[in-house]
């Protein structure tokens, strides 16, 4: 397996120190992994079982129960888009099927040049604007199908 | 100096995305500018609710509301209203185009509803705990530890009649009672702010609004319960809500709000936050405690209860966020007050995230006992389009789908049980009649199928078979014994499941096929689904009256189903078809049409 190894940080390091003690510690800490690299990436998860004393086999039983985690990492854009009861409701799933088709990959996967990856998320809690998706934190609300190309268009200019 | 006017602008996440931030930024800028910003103050609030019309502006003291308000307005607003006095007519709430609505008290939006939860959010900056204190804040605090027992607290809160509005309504003071029983020790105090069901947020926007109420709250209960250590579960996926709260119980540590010898009584209280990584079965209380533990989210049988063994084999209370908001201005106005609200099983108010297929979407409070068609149609405005209202539902994946003939209940969590629904956390879903209830049924169990966390046989394997179900009949393969079938399988999943998520996982199933049995048969044995939800059981049509011969459907047909030359009749071979509706969509004259 040719996987890109990666490096802690000083950052993760101290927080993993912080966190160490603590019972409980190994969600806090994976939360922080995947917010320094955006995904779980295996070599870390090593050195974290080492430092917490958990068995790599429980880390792993963790990172896969919870939809949070990811195993890989995503694109440089990721758009969520919502599939809460009143996005649905009010045609998300059309929203995600046209992201899918403008960008030709399916849920969960990233577009060959890595810019981007399509996500289906349960409610970003903002059903007032219904249909919702959602692009690195930014939010595109009131969606209709028709709006799908000018969003990829926008963050494939910013590159 | 003293302000002379307040420029509210909500912060909650709706009209945040909508551009609610930069219209903050502009306020303070150009004010400044203007040498105005001494006797204007610009405050970020929590949800206003009014989600449909935001961004909102609300200008104090003349309570003026202002609707989808754009950054570019702001200079409007300063020099017309902030400077000369004068309301900015084009930008208030304006439902008919005929009479101008000035006030949020004049907006039948707001007009029944009553707030206790939510009583400051949209008022207060939920960052500043000033402003908290100011509107009674932790009042309640110091009533609790300098003037009553315990004891006194467990039995004001049994006066009051609160019960836990996660969903399942059991009795707040009783919940403290049993975990207060426990011998000494430590115990713990857990906030469950894992707000999963899709389609609902209150929570999250009360934790954005009002942080503080929730603190407190929790304070309140450790020590009515004798936990001097509190946990608040919350969604990793609500960073501002997150943001607030950190905010919030950094502020209340530095003024000995918490800590230890909360303003010297000589009770120590301290909360830590933890992370929720999207799993909805966590919202149970056994799983949550599970999670916060750092595994695997999976609920375990009760008894025993965490109130006797919670987390760490500890006694534990876990809450929810609207429940805790409940407890400050219970302990300030007294049991007795808070129990002349609701109806005669169900005390208070409820918050319902209103949404779906109705005009005026948003986040409501109301007094129990309201009823659904006050909900719908006085404060939602009705449905949106001109549509037939078809049902309602609450509860979310666990809850029922409410029917028409149903819509004067008066809320409780017996009359809505009664009906084959539930309370549920307050997703209210309005659906019309151009939604299919197979179609809904497959969204919420396609959900559960996807959350089971899958330690139980019932819900692991019931739950798939279901699907199974749901997915032959909207897909035309179905047939009477299937029903059959499916009603069973609720059953056993109910009686024998392991925890709250797989007993009630069947419910949106057992409500549609109860209500609309109709639709189910018509799917079954006529093929047909009336709302054209279902893709594989509709037929497009070619009106031979009506079509030109043009040749567009044809050309746009992605499956070569449509044959016809210039100027004739063109026909649709439904063997081909897809049902992608492109010739529909394309068609200029009408003649092509689905059913």
């Amino acid at each position: 397996m040719s996987e890109k190894l990666e490096t802690m940080t000083p950052e993760l390091k101290a927080f993993i120190e912080e966190w160490k003690a603590k019972p409980g510690n190994l969600i806090m800490v994976l939360h922080q992994v995947q917010q320094t690299y955006g995904y779980i990436p295996r070599n870390i998860a090593l050195e974290i079982s080492e430092l917490l004393s958990v068995p790599l086999a429980k880390i792993y039983g963790v990172v896969t129960f919870y939809n949070f985690f990811k195993l890989q990492k995503a694109g440089k854009y990721i758009v969520q888009v919502c599939l809460g009861t009143a996005c649905y409701l009010r045609g998300g799933d059309d929203i995600i099927k046209e992201f899918e088709k403008q960008l030709g990959v399916g849920v969960n996967a990233t577009t060959p040049d890595g810019l981007f990856s399509v996500e289906a998320v349960r409610c970003l809690g903002c059903c007032g604007l219904a249909p919702v998706a959602v692009v690195n934190g930014e939010v595109h609300g009131k969606l209709d199908k028709g709006m799908v190309a000018g969003i990829i268009e926008k963050y494939r200019k910013l590159g | 100096m003293a302000y002379q006017s307040y420029v509210l602008v909500c912060g909650g996440t709706a009209c945040c995305s909508g551009g609610g931030d930069r219209i903050v930024e502009e306020f303070k800028r150009q004010l400044k500018e203007q040498n105005l910003d001494e006797t204007v103050q610009v405050v970020a609030t929590g949800c206003l609710g009014f989600c449909e019309q935001g961004p909102i502006v609300k200008i104090l003291p003349q309570g003026t509301f202002y609707v989808q308000v754009k950054a570019e307005d702001v200079k409007e607003i300063i020099a017309e209203h902030l400077v000369k006095g004068r309301v900015v007519q084009r930008l208030c709430y304006d439902p008919e185009q005929a009479k101008k609505l000035v006030a949020e008290a004049n907006i039948p939006f707001y007009q029944k509803q009553y707030r206790i939860v939510l009583r400051n959010c949209g008022v207060i900056d939920p960052e500043k705990i000033e402003d908290y204190i100011a509107r009674d804040g932790y009042k309640a605090i110091e009533k609790v530890l300098f003037e009553m027992t315990p004891e006194q607290v467990v039995d004001e809160m049994l006066k009051s009649g609160l019960r836990g509005r996660g969903g399942a309504g059991f009795p707040t003071g009783m919940k403290w009672k049993f975990a207060q029983q426990q011998p000494k020790g430590q115990k713990y105090m857990v906030c469950n702010a894992d707000e999963g069901d899709p389609g609902a947020y209150m929570d999250r926007s009360t934790l954005e609004g009002d942080p503080h109420s929730v603190l407190e709250a929790m304070i309140i209960a450790g020590y009515a319960i004798g936990a001097t250590k509190g946990f608040i579960y919350i969604r990793a996926e609500y960073p501002l809500a997150i943001h607030r709260l950190q905010v919030a119980i950094k502020q209340a540590t530095e003024l000995g709000l918490l800590g230890k010898d909360i303003l010297g009584s000589g009770f120590d209280f301290e909360i830590e936050l933890r992370f929720g990584a999207g799993a909805f079965v966590c919202g149970e209380e056994t799983a949550l405690l599970q999670s916060i533990e750092g595994l695997r989210g999976m609920p375990r049988p009760r008894p025993p209860f965490p109130a006797v063994k919670g987390l760490w084999g500890r006694p534990t209370v876990i809450n929810n966020i609207e429940t805790l908001a409940n407890i400050p201005v219970i302990i300030n106005k007294g049991a007795e007050w808070f129990s002349k609200i609701g109806t005669a099983t169900t005390k208070g108010t409820k918050v319902f995230a209103l949404t779906g297929k109705v005009n005026n979407s948003g986040l409501i409070e109301v007094p129990m006992g309201t009823t659904l068609r006050e909900i719908i149609f006085d404060i939602g405005g009705g449905i949106r389009g001109g549509h037939q209202f078809k049902a309602a539902q609450t509860g979310g994946p666990s809850g029922g789908i409410i029917p028409p003939q149903f819509l004067d209940t008066p809320i409780d969590y017996e009359s809505l049980a009664k009906i084959g629904s539930i309370m549920g956390s307050g997703g209210l879903i309005v659906m019309d009649e151009t939604d299919c209830v197979v179609d809904i049924a497959k969204f919420y169990l396609d959900f559960t199928v996807d959350e089971s966390c899958g330690k139980c046989a019932p819900c692991r394997i019931g739950g798939r078979k279901l699907l199974n179900y749901l997915n032959k009949i909207a897909e035309g393969r179905g047939t009477e014994q299937d029903i059959v079938d499916m009603q069973q399988i609720c059953d056993a999943m109910n009686k024998a499941s392991l925890c709250g998520l797989g007993q009630t996982a069947s419910n949106p199933v057992r409500s549609t096929l109860r209500y609309f049995m109709d639709e189910y048969l018509e799917h079954i044995k006529d093929k047909k689904c009336r709302s054209g939800k279902c893709s594989k059981l509709v037929a497009y049509k070619i009106d031979p009256a009506k079509c030109k011969g043009c040749t567009m459907c044809a050309r746009k047909c992605p499956a070569g189903a449509i044959t016809g030359t210039v100027k004739q009749l063109h026909v649709i071979d439904r063997a081909k078809c897809v049902k992608c509706g492109a010739c529909e969509a394309t068609c200029k004259f009408g003649a092509i049409s689905h059913g």
